[in-house]
């Protein structure tokens, strides 16, 4: 089953070392781990996407608990939340495929923000299953490039946090 | 002893303008650290230039891993934090196996590394080695401090956070430019720890749902590990077992925290434990684990480790709970507290059928050697050493038969008696380990029980004893192979001994030539004579005994297998 967590950590160097070895060390699959800063500039967040059992789950929680520098875990299964990823998708678009694919961008409420004369650059968010929709419908135009973050969450009615 | 500010305009003010070595120092010594280890390098000269005359005991080994394990052993014996410092670069690698025996083991050890300038960092200068990239996964918490004005406090988060919780072994990583640079320092700075909280103190509920359970229990065992030693819980354990009439076993680093004279101890449990120790584990209806981890080498087979039981776990690290086996009731916190709590609330239960089942165990599947054999057994020798020291010497141990025999028959009556590489089983442990815990210890006897192979590891480490007057006591089995790889090849994989013998040095000549005392004894009649001769020794003293060159250690739990499903019983009930 597939958890995010969410890992409150302190922003000094060498801690995105410390989790990411720990999860090799201890042989733990990432699907996809984003670390950004929060409102408190002494604090950076990891949202990290994990898949594994009960046990497995039990256990990255407790080990990450562990590492002195993170400073509080959340796994936000069975909780409501919002979660988002977002990719930058560069599409062959030929002129005359390009109202077909200018539509399709719009249906995923897509943005254009680049444009050339063989291909478009559109920036688009959403929860993960959105995301990977959208790759699938541009695949029969050619897909040039894609550059996706992992996702990011929060639970909905969110306690704001000290 | 402070440097004071040259100019005494300011001296009304309090303020004291110091260097980050002297800092380094000064808060060493504000620790409480009154002994340490290290060895010299290029970017520790500042440090070492203040340590010149510094109220600090100072030991300094032949290779820094021997220090470091010296710091380890010191840490393991006294209870108190062990304290290393290197140079960066090899100093620094040199450490990597130090580090990981103590984080295996749950050691409080502070090292101290040099690192080059912080503007070379990263430039492939020389001695230059990514110290906290490469001890990060070897240590419960690392650092490089950038800035003097951080080093007082980053010293004191690094004695608080190896020493407290579960302990472990933290690194503190210092450029040789904050070693020079100066700054002023005004009282003491806080720790700055938001992530690092402590549960000592059980949740009351767990406690007394676990009482219950024991309370109930027709068949329990406790089941004790090093967590009970280092949370020095060993009067509550012994309390609990007395008052609620418990069977005690324990595992490799357990040994010590239950008096294994008396009748309720089980001796160890295991790949190599005692028999009835393993039977009263499977056969068991409550598993009381406290300050253990259920380790491999404890459970064997972890589907059918203790089938019939209900588990309680108490530990202060939530990760080792539910970690390997499911548990019915975790309790967090502190052992000796936990266990003190315990007391007031378990009643006293006979037990007869248990404690007699047992004891027919004991009887049947005792540890035993062939006293009769003409060649010297090296169960003999730790037999012998026990006997004559009267069960009172700190032993430490290499790894492997030498360290399992030592486990099995040398009868330990008190904590941090046992001074071994459990977890990580590091080879050539036993002599630094003997050094630290003898100048941890200057009035004990001290006995490295060794192989010949660990012995040859770090047997360099001999000249530290000598030149630092330690009179610790070697006791080498010398059967010419590296013996519990043999024992395996022999076993699984025919008789094919492949790589695990090297030809030895004498020893004797190596001890005297290192300026201690040798000994070679090749007789089995000689062995007590022997044993006499080292223990009345003022000089550190090795010897060299010639054993059986094929035993084997029995019983023994083959990989993968329950632990009730023990090779060499046949063997033990023959020697009865």
């Amino acid at each position: 089953m597939k958890h995010i967590i969410s890992a409150l950590v302190e922003n000094k160097p060498g801690v995105l070392a410390h989790v990411a070895g720990m999860f090799a060390a201890r042989a733990f699959n990432i699907d996809s781990l984003v670390v950004g800063r929060t409102e408190d500039p002494q604090l950076s967040r990891m949202t990290i996407v994990v898949v594994g059992d009960d046990r497995v789950l039990e256990q990255v929680r407790k080990q990450l608990a562990r590492i002195v520098p993170v400073v509080k875990v959340q796994d936000f299964v069975g909780q409501p939340v919002v979660a988002r990823d977002l990719m930058l998708i560069a599409i062959s678009a030929p002129p005359e495929k390009r109202s077909e694919i200018l539509s399709l961008i719009e249906m995923f409420r897509g943005k254009v923000v680049d444009i050339g004369q063989k291909f478009v650059m559109v920036e688009i968010s959403g929860p993960e299953a959105k995301i990977e929709a959208f790759i699938n419908v541009c695949k029969p135009y050619g897909i040039k490039s894609v550059a996706r973050t992992g996702t990011i969450a929060m639970p909905r009615h969110a306690k704001i946090e000290p | 002893m402070k440097s004071k500010s040259r100019t005494s305009a300011d001296s009304a003010s309090q303020i004291t303008i110091k260097t980050g070595a002297q800092i380094i120092v000064d808060t060493l010594i504000e620790q409480g650290v009154e002994t340490m280890f290290g060895y010299l390098g290029g970017v520790v000269l500042p440090l070492f230039d203040r340590l010149y005359d510094a109220p600090i005991n100072f030991v300094i080994p032949r290779h820094e891993q021997g220090g470091c394990h010296m710091a380890d052993a010191y840490a393991r014996a006294s209870g108190k934090v062990g304290v290393m410092v290197a140079t960066s670069g090899p100093g620094a690698c040199n450490l990597v196996t130090g580090l990981a025996t103590a984080m295996m083991d749950s050691v409080p050890v502070v090292a101290l590394t040099g690192q080059v300038r912080t503007e070379l960092i990263g430039n492939d200068a020389f001695q230059e080695a990514d110290t906290t990239g490469i001890t990060r996964p070897v240590t419960k918490y690392n650092c490089i401090v950038k800035d003097v004005k951080d080093v007082a406090r980053i010293i004191r988060e690094a004695f608080y956070i190896a020493s407290t919780g579960r302990p472990g072994p933290v690194l503190v990583d210092i450029p040789v430019d904050v070693e020079v640079n100066k700054c002023s320092t005004v009282g003491p700075d806080e720790m700055k720890l938001p992530g690092y909280r402590v549960r000592t103190k059980g949740h009351a509920k767990q406690i007394s749902t676990a009482a219950e359970a024991i309370n109930k229990s027709e068949r329990p065992v406790l089941y004790v590990g090093g967590g009970v030693v280092s949370a020095n819980g060993s009067p509550e354990l012994r309390a609990l077992a007395e008052k609620a009439h418990l069977p005690v076993t324990m595992t490799l680093l357990g040994l010590g925290s239950y008096d294994q004279r008396k009748p309720e101890s089980l001796d160890m449990l295991g790949m190599h434990g005692a028999a009835y120790a393993n039977y009263a584990v499977q056969e068991c209806d409550l598993l009381i684990a406290v300050g253990a981890r259920f380790d491999d080498r404890v459970t064997g087979k972890v589907e059918t480790f203790a089938p019939h039981a209900k588990i309680i776990h108490i530990d202060i690290d939530p990760a080792s709970i539910a970690k390997n086996v499911s548990v019915d009731i975790p309790v967090v916190g502190d052992a000796k507290v936990i266990l003190g709590e315990l007391v007031k609330q378990v009643e006293y239960r006979e037990r007869k059928r248990w404690f007699s089942k047992i004891a027919e165990w004991k009887e049947k599947f005792d540890f035993r050697y062939d006293q009769n054999s003409s060649t010297i057994k090296p169960q003999f020798v730790i037999e012998e050493v026990c006997r004559q020291t009267q069960n009172d010497a700190i032993i430490t141990t290499g790894v492997g038969q030498n360290q399992m025999w030592a486990a099995q028959f040398y009868k330990f009556i008190k904590p941090r008696q046992l001074i071994s590489s459990g977890g990580l089983g590091t080879m050539g442990f036993g002599l630094p380990a003997a050094i630290g815990a003898q100048v941890a210890m200057p009035d004990a006897t001290v006995v490295d029980i060794d192989g010949d192979h660990s012995f040859n590891m770090t047997m360099t480490e001999l000249r530290t004893a000598v030149e630092y007057n330690l009179p610790i006591k070697v006791c080498i089995l010398n059967n010419g192979y590296m013996g519990m790889v043999r024992q395996w090849q022999e076993l699984f994989y025919g008789k094919r001994y492949s790589k695990s013998y090297l030809s030895n040095p004498d020893y004797a000549t190596v001890a005297r030539a290192l300026g201690a005392v040798g000994i070679t004894v090749d007789k089995k009649e000689d062995v007590p004579k022997a044993v006499k001769q080292m223990l009345a020794e003022k000089k550190p003293c090795v010897v060299d005994f010639r054993v059986e060159r094929e035993e084997n250690v029995w019983p023994m739990v083959p990989a993968g297998k329950s632990i009730d499903e023990m090779s060499g019983l046949d063997i033990l009930e023959r020697l009865i």
